[in-house]
């Protein structure tokens, strides 16, 4: 007969019950730890069964040796189990203590903002920039030449004297600020080979008094196309692609005789505005024509060979209509206000 | 151009139900555009009553009043108003006698100014009524008194409708003429217009005038000094009307058209020229013929010569100037005003009238010249018809004799210089190449005959004479917009036109939205400000005297320079926002400045249009004009850093404009250094030089720092307030066409501290460059992280403690080999600085 095998499944499985009250019996991490030291450490029950493997028969180790095994599994099991349920409620509980009130944030950085006026010569150039076509730019303080004579502005003429025109001392100098952005067309011409498709945004100056709807510095936006066989439909068209573009699929163009003395024909504009504020309407947006031939000439283009169209409007006109603005006076104050309106779109 | 539409419609077809906005929604078809309509604002009843008895009642406010009775109706017939025949009213004036027919505004009238007239008790009556002056009428300026119908010639019944007896519901619509078509500035040129645009048959108002030939005045034109080649006067008729009785009125109906038309009635004379002025476009004059010395002769003034004008000026004329003078001087500056020697007058019984055509250009000069514009030199230098002049004198004539009882002669002059049309040739396919319409031969005949072209069909083409009214068709082109404009411009078909391939933006503008945007995207603000500043504001940033582009003629009269810095418009703009409240500022603006150019104008010698300057020619052109490089300044107010939920305020300053200099220069690649400076109107202490690599030299780029705090409070500013200034032209030229991409190091780093103590003088950037030069390549990146004065570091010194990173390219760096490198770097500092490591 052989001795008596001392890890018996009742014996381990007495000792696997103790354990397992033991430490559902733990309140926090700390009874968690004494419980373990008190249900696997030296001196536990399990440890004591274990230490007496050596009496165990030999043909029974085996059995015993799984036997404890299996126990100790399940009480790390256990343990285990039981430490991740405390870590979490202590997790809990530190995130709960970390909160703040996101309503409350504070800004760490502000929010800058751009002029509109600056946004909306971009945004208009980028829609010609998609057609192919070139930005061009010019001095504001512009020679009389450039502003006037090429223009095909006689000296005597009454159109003249109809842009006020501040002037600079002395008055020999010739120079003046600019009464529109058409200089540039001169300068493009001569400057660059035909066929020339430009856009010439910029700053240009008039004498009229700060009003609600007068500035004596504002901003224009012109075009200027030279080519072959270019005619008014060309014209038309570009305007309407561009009018579309500004302010929606349904908008439309109006052409009505008017005069420039740098175009002939020459055109008012008027766009059929959907969104306006108060129903959609025409609105007068700006200027055009065929490019005046003794403009052409002027800039060593004949004539006879090519033709060519221009078009001109205000920014500050077309930022009133199409963005609501009410008061000329808000757009050159430069009260931070306005331009926040806009962020960094139009 | 103001129309009354009853005026119109005698020469041109008008539906009866035309309005000024149905007038002016068909102008506009043709190229006139609207700008509004016009009228008395006064609605009835308003009727004629007769002064029946009225007694005088001195007021304790010294005023005496009359208390009238006035007939409105006949007897037992009840008034407009549907109230008695008689009434009680009660009148301030005192220029009317019993039996007077006068105009009577019975309750529920309402005249201009929204005034509503009701019976209303005053001075201890029931006043039941108004009687009214022409001012209250908006008739003209008289409020002397009241309207007395028989001084303006009228006898009326009782009771008559007083507005459709003085015309008071005519309206007007006005439109706006473009300087190439002087003719619109007549009922005739619009009458001819309104027919293009609806097709209503036009009646040329000549013909109601029939000119008879005069003779036997002496009249003599010798011009003398031609203004560009051009003879001064074209035309000139001179007609004699005897006898007139300048005490007659002006008939009502033309007091009204005058007055809608914008022009104030003077005296029946006056107002007669002025009326057929604004019916014809032709401008006219009448002479007191008695007052009148000799021989007329249309000259140039003498040097010295001078004039008295109706206005009462004595003034000096140019040689330049045409003038009309008799055998005692000048009577009149031509096409510009008359003089007050010959002027009619109460006591004028024979009148000589001048119906005449100058040429703009001296017309244009001479009234800008002495400041006179007029109705007759706005028609004048626009161009007037040559043709029209003796029909204009005839209508005058024959006005006098039915208004003013005159009696024409047949003494008088008829001048007219003889002026051969050119022909323009129009090639057949023209007009469709410009306006992308087909017109066929018909239509192109037809339209210009329509426009009064005389028009010979030839070969490949047209030759065709413009009318006489037309002086501005000068060339094809001017012909084919009035083809496109009576053929309507709506039929104008759309083709998009395919430009060549094209670039995109070119280097600079990419950088200028690229600065605009890095700022704009690092929390600052985009202001706009006007370039007009004041010598004192061009002054603030300048060491010496300043050179400066100068306006002749600026709108605020301080305001009278370009400005050379963008900062004085932005202090401006920070003060206007802290007068709103609005105290922690970022603001910038993107710009040009203003840089006087060394030579002067040269424009004398430069082609007038049409034809290209030579090169050389437009390199002194562009030399005249001056240098204009683009700027970026900001400035920074208040608090970079606003109180927040557990976050102290941080306050603007020096910083914030030495990043935004690093931010906008980074956005374009290019990296900036800082050096102690100190440039006028700047904080002394707290100021730095931008500097940037430009080839292998360090170019000064721009400031950055804070405003001297003398120039903050002088300008009603925080004494605090950063600030900086960026020549972007500079800047630009520094950054790089492509950036170069390095190789990025992935061995791990080895990271040390390092304090230096050096003479609190060090600048910490420079003792920083000596770190990194002394370091060598290992060293990745060095900052300063603390600069520490106190206890442990000697009088007058500072520690200044570097985070330091190195790494190498092949082998993880050991601390050995960090230490090395960092032992170097503080060898050269100490050696530059004096520099020994802090114990």
């Amino acid at each position: 007969m052989s001795a008596e095998n001392p890890i018996s499944q009742p014996a381990v499985d007495a000792a696997v019950s103790e354990a397992l009250a033991a430490i559902s019996a733990a309140s926090d991490l700390a009874g968690l730890k004494a419980a373990r030291q008190s249900t696997v450490g030296e001196q536990s029950a399990i440890a004591q069964l274990n230490a007496q493997m050596k009496s165990v028969p030999n043909e029974f180790k085996a059995e015993a040796g799984a036997l404890i095994g299996k126990a100790r599994a399940t009480l790390n099991e256990a343990f285990a189990a039981k430490e991740a349920e405390f870590w979490a409620v202590e997790q809990a509980a530190k995130l709960a203590a970390e909160s703040v009130d996101v309503t409350a944030a504070p800004e760490p950085a502000r929010i800058g903002a751009r002029h509109p006026l600056s946004l909306l010569q971009d945004t208009i150039a980028d829609v010609f920039v998609g057609m192919g076509w070139e930005i061009e730019e010019g001095p504001e303080v512009e020679s009389e030449w450039f502003n006037f004579d090429a223009l095909n502005f006689d000296a005597d003429h009454p159109a003249r004297a109809m842009q006020d025109t501040f002037f600079v001392e002395p008055v020999e100098s010739h120079l003046v600020l600019r009464t529109h952005t058409s200089p540039v067309q001169v300068r493009s011409m001569l400057s660059r080979e035909v066929p020339i498709y430009v856009l010439c945004p910029g700053r240009v100056f008039r004498t009229d008094e700060l009003d609600a709807t007068h500035t004596p510095v504002f901003h224009q936006v012109e075009g200027l196309a030279v080519d072959k066989g270019l005619t008014m439909a060309d014209l038309r068209g570009t305007l309407e692609h561009f009018a579309r573009i500004m302010f929606g699929p349904d908008a439309q163009i109006r052409l009505r005789p008017s005069f420039f003395p740098f175009t002939e024909p020459s055109a008012e504009l008027d766009v059929w505005h959907p969104g306006a504020k108060g129903g959609a309407r025409w609105v007068e947006w700006g200027g055009c024509g065929m490019v005046n031939p003794n403009v052409l000439k002027a800039a060593g283009i004949d004539p006879e060979v090519y033709s060519g169209f221009a078009f001109g409007m205000g920014i500050e006109r077309t930022l009133m209509f199409r963005n609501d603005v009410k008061d000329m006076h808000d757009m050159v104050e430069s009260d931070v206000r306005f331009s926040e309106q806009f962020g960094v779109s139009i | 151009m103001r129309v009354p539409l009853s005026w119109l419609a005698e020469y041109v077809d008008l539906p009866g139900d035309a309005t000024p906005d149905s007038v002016m929604a068909e102008l506009v078809k043709v190229g006139l555009e609207e700008e509004g309509s016009h009228g008395f604002d006064v609605t009835g009843p308003v009727v004629v009553g007769e002064v029946l008895e009225f007694v005088e009642e001195p007021q304790t406010n010294g005023k005496t009043i009359r208390w009238c009775q006035i007939r409105v109706a006949s007897a037992g017939q009840k008034a407009a108003d549907g109230g008695e025949d008689v009434r009680g009213i009660v009148c301030g004036a005192s220029n009317f006698e019993v039996g007077d027919k006068v105009v009577v505004c019975l309750p529920g009238a309402v005249l201009p100014g929204d005034f509503k007239i009701a019976a209303r008790s005053t001075y201890g009556h029931i006043s039941d009524g108004m009687m009214a002056s022409a001012r209250e009428l908006n008739l003209s300026d008289d409020h002397a008194g009241i309207i007395r119908l028989h001084e303006l010639g009228l006898d009326p019944k009782i009771g008559t409708d007083a507005l459709e007896l003085l015309q008071l519901t005519e309206q007007a619509a006005e439109v706006n003429v473009t300087p190439d078509r002087g003719y619109c500035f007549s009922i005739r040129g619009i009458a001819r217009e309104y027919s293009h645009a609806t097709g209503g048959e036009f009646r040329d108002p000549i013909g109601n005038a029939h000119p008879e030939s005069t003779s036997g005045f002496n009249l003599k034109i010798e011009d003398q000094g031609q203004i560009r080649g051009r003879q001064g006067c074209h035309r000139f008729v001179l007609r004699s009307v005897k006898g007139v009785d300048t005490k007659r009125p002006t008939p009502p109906w033309m007091v009204a058209r005058l007055k809608l038309a914008g022009m104030r009635s003077v005296s029946l004379i006056v107002d007669i020229t002025n009326y057929v002025m604004l019916e014809m476009g032709q401008p006219l004059h009448a002479y007191d013929a008695d007052k009148l010395q000799g021989a007329i002769t249309v000259r140039r003034a003498h040097a010295g010569e001078t004039i008295k004008t109706l206005d009462g000026q004595e003034r000096k004329l140019h040689v330049e100037d045409l003038v009309i003078a008799d055998e005692a001087g000048a009577i009149g500056i031509a096409g510009v005003m008359g003089g007050e020697r010959t002027e009619v007058s109460d006591s004028t019984v024979n009148v000589m009238i001048e119906a005449a055509n100058f040429d703009p250009i001296s017309i244009a000069r001479s009234a800008r010249r002495h400041k006179l514009p007029s109705e007759a030199s706005k028609r004048y230098e626009r161009g007037v018809d040559n043709n029209v002049a003796e029909f204009a004198a005839a209508r005058v004539v024959q006005l006098l004799e039915v208004q003013a009882l005159g009696t024409a002669e047949s003494f008088g002059a008829d001048f007219r210089e003889h002026i051969e049309p050119t022909p323009i040739w129009l090639p057949v396919n023209f007009a469709a190449q410009l306006v992308g319409v087909e017109y066929t031969s018909e239509e192109t005949v037809s339209i210009l005959n329509q426009i009064g072209c005389v028009v010979a069909t030839v070969d490949g083409g047209y030759e065709v004479i413009a009318p006489s009214w037309r002086p501005d068709l000068t060339h094809k082109t001017d012909l084919v917009e009035e083809i496109a404009r009576i053929g309507s411009y709506e039929r104008i078909p759309s083709r998009l036109p395919v430009a060549p391939p094209g670039r995109g933006l070119n280097s600079k503008q990419k950088n200028r939205r690229a600065v605009i945007n890095a700022l704009a995207g690092s929390g600052h603000v985009e202001v706009l400000t006007y370039p007009f500043v004041s010598a004192a504001q061009n002054q603030l940033f300048a060491v010496d005297e300043i050179q400066t582009v100068r306006l002749a003629n600026p709108l605020q009269g301080d305001a009278n320079e370009m400005r050379v810095s963008l900062l004085p418009g932005l202090i401006d703009a920070a003060k206007r926002n802290l007068s709103r409240g609005l105290t922690d500022l970022s603001i910038f603006e993107e710009g040009s400045v203003f840089l006087p150019a060394a030579k002067l104008g040269a424009n004398a010698d430069l082609p007038v249009g049409n034809e290209r300057p030579s090169e050389s020619q437009l390199k002194q052109l562009n030399d005249t004009v001056p240098a204009q490089p683009h700027y970026v300044s900001g400035i920074f107010t208040g608090h970079r850093i606003a109180q927040q939920v557990g976050v102290k305020s941080v306050e603007s300053g020096y910083a914030d404009a030495l990043h935004a200099v690093r931010v906008l220069a980074k956005a374009v690649g290019v990296q900036v250094e800082f050096r102690q400076a100190s440039p006028a109107g700047f904080h002394p202490g707290r100021t730095a030089e931008a500097l940037a690599n430009l080839g292998c030299q360090k170019v000064v780029i721009g400031v950055a720092g804070e405003l001297d705090p003398a120039l903050t409070s002088e300008h009603d500013l925080p004494r605090r307030v950063g600030a900086f200034e960026i020549n972007l032209e500079q800047l630009f030229a520094a950054s790089p066409k492509v950036i170069q991409a390095g190789v990025l190091l992935t061995m791990p780093a080895a990271t040390q501290d390092l304090s230096l103590v050096v003479s609190a003088e060090v600048p910490a950037g420079e003792l920083l460059s000596a770190i990194r030069e002394g370091a060598g390549d290992l060293l990745e990146r060095v900052v300063l992280v603390d600069d520490y004065r106190g206890s442990n570091v000697a009088e007058g010194h500072k520690s200044l403690t570097f985070a330091l990173r190195f790494r190498a390219a092949d082998r993880t760096l050991t601390q050995v080999e960090a230490s090395e490198a960092r032992d170097k770097a503080v060898e050269l500092a100490h050696q530059r600085f004096g520099a020994t490591i802090r114990a």
